[in-house]
């Protein structure tokens, strides 16, 4: 490890832990995602809110998603190679401890596979009834569905965690792929996977057992409808998804009705998505955002959309994947303690809701579960940008438009910026390999050829110059 | 008198500047906007205007010749002034400013190589003919090693633009198009640099076929350099500052067919014994002058050494590019077995790998751009000077590295392909290679057809859906549909209506099958309206 990952690394400790304006400087460099309000606060010690699992346990409102770990080139190791920066991750996870976060949530999947290993090593410096464990049996290529392949990942769960027992175990995703049912047939019911997760739990080796949900909605149905105790259920809930998850794509559900059907059953929820992948912790659209600041100036749209996902009290824990430590720091604030919503507060977040939505964005919050493209597309980055100007209102067909000649060549030149040519929409076979993978449910292969054809026409209109 | 000469020498200077800087921007410039205003600059140079059929302005070049003598070498021909520049450099930096001396014309030599270059040009044997054609070897070398240095420095103001949040600059790819031609630039511009180096327009008046051509005419024109021999003081300044080594001092004449015009003579005469003046009238000089040709010297030999290594890179080339022919045919059964990688999805994130294309076989006639009307008249009238490619805002234009038509363009689909709105290498060409055409009279000009591989399709070797060809197809000459697959399934493959068909190579660009397509576009002899 070079010294300049060493000086780096101190720098970020040091500057982790002292003054705001240091703290506010560092958010600016470390992406454009949130800013740590108030840096100078002392964190609140002892008033984490929390909730109460069916088991008895006492869980934090505010769970550790471990999916987007932070690397050694200060990014997200979600979509890259880089090093994880297990030096941070142990940092982070200390601090969470510290400040009353109980609940760590990770996955095979994540983070190109080494997000359990990570976490492992972070926990294993805590005594173990400090904290529960919560992974999942991510056998999503058919090549994992035989019984001995799910059991295999199963296993290695408890060698890259360090443990004996996992407190919290989810069948993953299930409702996804082309037919979600099938799908999840094969996965755990047809292998006999989940009478051997119900026989672990029995035995004392799981502790919950439960399952996230993403698509179908027959799926998630069924598994309700079974003959299974399930401990808990994760879904997805955020002041946008709540009413309008058939807005941002029709094959999503209303989380309205997700957590009606739980609450019926009194199956406590854990939370995920609450910031919809982020997309409502950096509000692109000026006006949507401008209506959140008139209401508290201070408040960050991040301290919204978190205290909207912790106010039903059917909540157990809501995820946040907090890749650095001023996430951490304002969900911590947040949540210590929770302050509930009031009714004017809640129709304030559905006003936004509907603002944000009156834009025709692509539902993508780049969770890379799409990726990679067997033929080479960068489909989140096409999302981004495809966004980013439906946003800023560079999305514009008409010709005659006065903004039309600006518009077109920032659409194209952005771009170019944004996508390789070799990676772009025009080069989408419409093999679907993609849609089934995500949670969103995006038609994939059918926005890019509406994004192919827009761009091919701007290219036309533009004759012999380019730009 | 001295002040109206010197006026001359700052007139050619600043004409000089401004038509180097016009031509080369030319090469420079990606965006398409520059050379609306100063792609004149490309069209009056004497050769592509002769190739273009322009008498217009080949005549007007040969009157002023007439009249002026070869100014033409001096202010138009960015060759020339690229060697005044190299030539200034070497005064500087020698810290002797007066290193010139007279030499003898090699006129054997100077016949021999306009013979030889009419002659190959004629044959249709262009390609090594234009290795010395002064205005397209200038224009390699400013494609070939000018223009990388321009767009890094866009490059870099489009990273410092993009950070900004402005669009003012956007970053351009900077790529080596034809190894064989970047070479060849590489010597040309060693050899011409040398030459200028030492012996300032050396080139100019052995090699250059303009040279010698225009010399021909500037030998007898109303107004040169000459020298009042009452006046003369045989300090020799004249001759020491003559770039063209024509100024004999000895004898106090003046090679006019190898005078450029650049009146620094003029200016360096402290006792204003050498006017720019009519001549016609003047019949002793005019005789003097005469006489003064005919015992030229006969022999040296010097050797070619421009041309000798030129045409030696230019069989190593064609054997590079047989070789990989011979790999490129090899390759289809490598790529089946490469587009089934479509991995299976384990872990969420990352980017899969693109392989590079690899240019298909594009049969006999290679594939060059409409306006071309025929690779007859491409190979024949281009002068390989990298205009078009230069300006080519889709990657596709790059200088062949075949022999027949080594430096000239053909179309490549791996970087974008020829987009239907785009006619700008027709617009640029100044030599009536590429002539030009309208949008709408391209989308019916057929340059090629596509050709489908059936062993590699992605729909009939796996039964991969894709049908991105007929997707892209701006002529809409591709359609799916059913056939009968290798295990008796449907597949859904690619209809190509040839009539359609005009080679524009979108289907070849967009089809996901590396690293040969399967489509691609084999080039037509003649090029036909559909």
């Amino acid at each position: 490890m070079s010294e300049e990952q060493y000086n780096r690394r101190d720098f970020l400790k040091i500057a982790g832990t002292v003054t705001a304006a240091t703290a506010v400087t560092l958010a600016g460099c470390s992406g454009k995602e949130r800013f740590s309000r108030g840096g100078t606060m002392e964190l609140p010690t002892g008033e984490m809110t929390y909730r109460t699992a069916k088991n008895g346990d006492r869980i934090s409102l505010l769970g550790y998603g471990m999916m987007r770990l932070p690397t050694t080139n200060n990014k997200s190791a979600l979509e890259l190679d880089d090093e994880i920066d297990q030096e941070m991750v142990n940092s982070l996870v200390d601090e969470a401890l510290k400040y009353g976060v109980n609940y760590f949530d990770t996955s095979p999947a994540y983070c190109k596979g080494r997000s359990e290993a990570s976490l492992g090593i972070a926990l294993k410096r805590h005594p173990r009834d400090k904290y529960y464990i919560a992974t999942k049996l991510s056998n999503f290529a058919e090549s994992t569905w035989s019984r001995e392949e799910s059991i295999k990942i199963y296993e290695k769960s408890f060698k890259d965690l360090q443990v004996d027992v996992i407190d919290y175990m989810l069948l993953h995703g299930i409702g996804m792929g082309e037919d979600g049912m099938k799908v999840f047939n094969s996965r755990y019911i047809d292998n006999g996977i989940l009478d051997f997760l119900l026989e672990e739990r029995k035995k004392g080796k799981i502790r919950n057992l439960g399952f996230s949900y993403h698509g179908d909605i027959a799926v998630f149905d069924h598994a309700l409808s079974m003959d299974v105790d399930w401990d808990f259920v994760q879904i997805q809930l955020n002041y946008v998804d709540w009413k309008h998850a058939k807005e941002v794509n029709t094959r999503n559900t209303n989380a309205e009705y997700l957590y009606g059907e739980l609450e019926k059953r009194n199956i406590p929820a854990i939370i995920m998505e609450p910031l919809l992948g982020g997309r409502l912790a950096r509000i692109d659209n000026r006006k949507a955002l401008n209506k959140l600041k008139a209401a508290d100036p201070e408040a960050t749209p991040a301290i919204w959309a978190m205290r909207y996902a912790g106010n039903p009290s059917g909540v157990l824990t809501v995820l946040s994947g907090m890749t650095f430590r001023e996430h951490l720091r304002e969900n911590l604030r947040t949540y210590s303690p929770l302050k509930p919503l009031s009714a004017q507060e809640l129709d304030l977040l559905e006003d936004v809701a509907q603002t944000m939505l009156s834009y025709k964005t692509i539902p993508c919050n780049t969770c890379q579960y799409c990726m990679p493209c067997p033929y080479g597309l960068d489909i989140p980055s096409i999302f981004v940008h495809y966004n980013k100007c439906i946003n800023e209102e560079k999305y514009i067909t008409d010709e005659t438009d006065k903004n039309y000649i600006q518009a077109r060549r920032e659409f194209l030149i952005g771009y170019d910026r944004t996508v390789p040519r070799l990676r772009q929409a025009d080069h989408c076979i419409g093999c679907n390999k993609c849609s089934p993978h995500c949670p969103q449910r995006i038609d994939i292969p059918g926005e890019m050829k509406k994004i192919d054809r827009f761009v091919e026409m701007l290219k036309r209109q533009g004759g012999t110059t380019t730009v | 008198m001295t002040r109206n000469s010197s006026w001359l020498k700052t007139a050619r200077i600043i004409l000089a500047a401004l038509m180097f800087a016009a031509v080369t921007i030319l090469f420079l410039d990606f965006t398409g906007l520059v050379h609306v205003w100063l792609g004149w600059t490309a069209k009056i140079q004497f050769l592509p205007a002769l190739l273009a059929l322009n008498f217009g302005i080949v005549i007007v070049m040969l009157i002023v010749t007439a009249v002026l003598g070869r100014i033409y070498c001096s202010v138009v021909c960015p060759m020339g002034i690229m060697q005044d520049i190299i030539a200034w450099f070497s005064t500087r930096s020698k810290k002797k400013r007066q290193k010139y001396h007279y030499t003898k014309a090699k006129n054997i030599l100077r016949y021999i190589v306009l013979g030889v270059f009419a002659v190959l040009m004629t044959a249709g044997l262009n390609s090594i003919a234009i290795l010395i054609a002064p205005y397209s070897a200038y224009g390699r070398i400013a494609q070939n090693l000018f223009a990388p240095v321009y767009r890094a420095g866009n490059n870099l103001l489009a990273y410092i633009a993009e950070r900004m949040d402005s669009y003012a600059f956007y970053p351009t790819e900077i790529w080596i198009r034809s190894l064989s031609t970047f070479i060849l630039s590489l010597i040309t511009i060693a050899v011409i640099g040398v030459l200028a180096w030492r012996g300032g327009r050396t080139w100019c008046n052995t090699i250059c076929p303009v040279g010698t051509l225009l010399g021909f005419i500037s030998k007898h024109a109303l107004f040169k350099p000459v020298i009042d021999k009452d006046k003369c003081v045989h300090c020799h300044a004249c001759e020491k500052r003559c770039k063209a080594s024509c100024i004999d001092s000895e004898h106090q004449t003046i090679d006019a067919s190898r005078c450029v015009a650049c009146m620094n003579c003029i200016s360096n005469c402290h006792i204003g014994a050498i006017q720019y003046k009519m001549t016609w009238f003047n019949k002793k000089t005019w005789f003097k002058n005469r006489s003064e040709q005919s015992d030229e010297n006969k022999s040296h030999e010097c050797p070619d050494s421009s041309a000798n290594e030129a045409s030696q890179t230019n069989t190593e080339s064609a054997e590079v590019s047989t070789a990989r022919r011979g790999f490129i045919l090899s390759l289809p059964a490598f790529a089946l077995s490469s587009v089934a990688a479509a991995q299976d999805k384990l872990t969420d994130g990352g980017m899969a790998v693109l392989k590079p294309r690899q240019q298909p076989d594009r049969g006999e006639f290679s594939l060059v751009p409409a306006g071309s009307g025929s690779y007859r008249n491409l190979t024949t009238r281009c002068t390989g000077c990298q205009l078009c490619v230069a300006n080519c805002p889709n990657g596709v234009l790059r200088p062949a590295s075949s022999l027949r038509h080594l430096m000239q363009p053909e179309m490549g689909f791996d970087k974008g392909f020829c987009r239907p709105e785009c006619t700008r290498c027709s617009e640029v060409c100044p030599t009536g290679a590429i002539q030009r055409v309208s949008p709408a009279e391209k989308s019916s000009i057929q340059i090629g057809h596509a050709v489908w591989e059936k062993s590699i399709c992605l729909s009939s070797s796996e039964g991969t859906k894709c049908g991105n060809c007929a997707r892209h197809c701006p002529n809409g000459a591709i359609e799916m549909i059913e056939i009968d697959g290798p295990n008796g399934e449907k597949v859904e493959v690619p209809s190509i209506d040839d009539g359609r068909c005009i080679g524009c190579g979108a289907c070849e660009y967009v089809c996901p099958v590396r690293p040969i397509s399967a489509i691609h576009v084999v080039g037509h002899e003649v090029h036909t309206e559909i």
